[in-house]
């Protein structure tokens, strides 16, 4: 599909799933025939131009893409400083981009023959997305939550619910995203002939990561071409939030060549970098293996893993994806961290200042660019992935803020 | 030769399968451990394997993953398991142990250190769950330097095709994961068995171990005779959370004898 550019940082993951040396195939030996399988399935799908048009049309028709390039004026003025410019992916169907790669892993599953659907979740944006698209295509879908997000995320839970998923309580561990993950694997490992796993995020083994990315590429290339039209060049800045980084690599991949552009990820501090209580892998992991690849994780001297926590269950997860940490290695882009408290205040800026609600995932990346915009030329863009929309946060926002609804 | 291999020559001289009883190290405490070990070597045992415990053993069910968060509680690492094999090793150097495990506990240790590490402790053999055959030159050159065995699973799933590319570099013994799922779930029925084993027995000299879902002794038996072990986990964990380390020896004396009797004239076929 793509030409090979000589030393483009975009020709990854290698042969054997790695980018650097992150990445990799790390799943028992009941999985493995499965991921090659699933490899060789999406090369296949890759290479055929019926695949493309077959994604373009529901992205089109049902998602509602291109999703808007929207100038934040109000906000720019009150910052003082850059352009800000968001990636309006909160206005897909069902509210974040998670849509634009579960559209893309069931058109594969249906491609493969497979007839069953599972997905873990978090916050229970993956799932809502993964079992909207079960509907759509009219195949039996069981998403594995934590018996916590259950309970703290109800309204996904009945919206997955009414669109006819499974939600199984996953008890095991905390009982948050990285429990949940597990007991997919599980059950992919019970069911390995008729099902398939929509994983919501650019990590776990290979072809996983690579694939991810590759559906998700479509905010960055959109946003590009948008921005070329608005602008007439690049941005100066292009920043998201990571939890396992796939709206970030989304957006990042496409400008991972243009050297002039600064890339910057945004993780989750949680409660503080030094508190214990954050999910901040780069910044405060080291290198490990969960969930089928290599990367960096939170983990303890004995390489247990470590919970991770933050405001926002979206990137509350120990582990990130693979690219992420050889981007970090190699210094492409650059990986800060905001608060909860931090992101509290970015969630109501934007809504005051814009009048969009954002979830609170992106209002991290909106926290740094309140950070930094106000220091910058005028004349210089930043562009932030706006990648979901808050309404499912609204009850813990008010809670935050000591409101009772 | 090693312990492993020199306990399968003489198995195969006496005409018997192996029992392999599991012990999650440190459920619920290190005491009970090691009294397990001392007393399935005692009871029966051929091979011991020692769980590592693990925060996220994708491949477990939920007996494993509860004795591995028990464990967790009480303390264990990676470091005291080795600790676990040395005070055991000091009373008994026949019997050979294999760990069982997830990477990272061992990547955060320092995969030469660990094999080092290991070897000296009194370990023979490594299954690491998640690391499949590609991704196993990470482990194998330190584990041959260390004469540790590499234990490589196989499962339903595994092709023909792939059988020697799963093989290569294994020693020890092969672990057949009977079923597709996760440990302690589903049986796999003699007839599965009947089907799976000589497909295996095709592709390597190495006895053949049967895990997953070998609960009683009467399963055991019927593995015993397609198969040169079987592995018991999760039955012996609910035993031990049931009732107490007698219960448990009590078990693995009793699968033992069902291991003995398996293959004698008398055994019914199955």
């Amino acid at each position: 599909m793509n030409e090979i550019i000589p030393n483009s940082l975009r020709n990854g993951p290698d042969g054997r799933g790695r980018f650097g040396e992150f990445g990799g195939r790390f799943v028992a030996e009941t999985l493995m025939p499965l991921i090659l399988e699933l490899e060789a399935a999406y090369d296949s799908a890759k290479a055929d131009p019926t695949f493309q048009t077959e994604l373009d049309y529901y992205l089109k028709h049902y998602v509602g893409r291109p999703s808007a390039l929207w100038f934040a004026e109000r906000l720019s003025r009150e910052l003082g400083g850059a352009k800000i410019y968001f990636k309006r992916d909160e206005l897909n169907h069902t509210g974040a981009h998670k849509i634009n790669n579960c559209l893309g892993q069931i058109l594969l599953a249906r491609r493969m023959g497979k007839t069953r659907i599972i997905a873990e979740t978090g916050a229970g944006q993956h799932g809502v997305a993964t079992a909207t698209v079960c509907a759509l295509f009219g195949l039996p879908c069981t998403i594995y939550m934590g018996a916590v997000d259950v309970e703290r995320q109800k309204p996904n839970v009945f919206r997955m619910k009414l669109l006819g998923a499974e939600v199984i309580p996953v008890s095991s561990g905390a009982g948050t995203l990285k429990d949940a993950m597990n007991d997919a694997m599980r059950d992919w490992v019970a069911n390995v002939r008729d099902t398939f796993y929509i994983i919501g995020t650019a990590a776990g083994p290979h072809p996983y990561p690579a694939m991810v990315r590759d559906f998700q590429c479509v905010i960055g290339n959109e946003a590009k071409a948008q921005l070329l039209q608005a602008e007439g060049r690049l941005p100066s800045v292009a920043i998201a939030a990571i939890g396992g980084g796939s709206n970030a690599i989304g957006l990042f991949h496409p400008f991972l060549d243009d050297a002039a552009v600064r890339l910057i990820g945004v993780e989750a501090a949680g409660h503080g970098l030094d508190s214990g209580a954050h999910a901040a892998s780069l910044s405060r992991g080291r290198p490990g293996v969960l969930h089928g690849n290599r990367t960096y994780l939170l983990q303890n001297e004995d390489g247990q893993i470590q919970e991770a926590h933050s405001i926002s269950a979206g990137l509350d997860y120990p582990g990130i994806g693979p690219e992420h940490s050889w981007l970090h290695e190699i210094g492409r882009v650059e990986y800060v961290a905001i608060t909860d408290q931090e992101a509290l205040a970015a969630f109501q800026l934007c809504t005051r200042t814009e009048g969009i609600i954002p979830a609170l995932e992106p209002s991290h990346a909106l926290a740094h660019v309140a950070k930094i915009a106000g220091n910058m030329n005028k004349d210089e863009i930043v562009l932030m992935n706006l990648c979901g929309r808050g309404d499912k946060d609204i009850f813990a926002v008010a809670q935050h803020l000591g409101v009772s609804l | 030769m090693s312990r492993i291999a020199g306990t399968f020559a003489a198995l195969r001289e006496a005409g018997r399968a192996a029992l392999i009883p599991f012990v999650e190290a440190y459920d619920p405490n290190r005491e009970t451990s090691l009294a397990l070990l001392r007393g399935m070597a005692e009871n029966g045992a051929d091979i011991i394997e020692i769980g590592v415990p693990f925060t996220d053993p994708m491949a477990d069910g939920p007996t494993i993953q509860a004795a591995g968060r028990r464990a967790l509680e009480a303390g264990a690492s990676l470091a005291g398991v080795l600790g676990l094999v040395r005070e055991f090793r000091a009373g008994n150097t026949h019997t050979p142990l294999v760990l069982m495990g997830y990477l990272n506990p061992i990547l955060s240790y320092g995969v030469a250190r660990f094999c080092a590490d290991a070897a000296t402790a009194g370990v023979d053999g490594l299954i690491v769950v998640d690391l499949p055959t590609e991704e196993a030159d990470l482990l194998l050159p330190d584990a041959a330097k260390n004469e540790l065995d590499v234990i490589r699973l196989i499962a339903p799933t595994t092709s023909d095709a792939r059988l020697p590319l799963v093989l290569a570099g294994s020693s020890g013994f092969v672990y057949y994961v009977s079923i597709t799922g996760i440990t302690g779930t589903r049986t796999a029925s003699a007839a599965d068995l009947a089907r799976d084993i000589p497909r295996i027995r095709a592709a390597t000299n190495l006895p053949i171990a049967v895990g997953f879902g070998v609960r009683t002794p009467e399963q055991a038996a019927v593995v015993a005779r397609h198969a040169d072990a079987a592995i018991v986990a999760s039955a012996l964990i609910e035993t031990l959370c049931k009732h107490d380390v007698a219960a448990v020896l009590a078990d693995v004396a009793a699968l033992s004898a069902g291991i003995r009797v398996a293959r004698q004239p008398h055994a019914d076929q199955a």
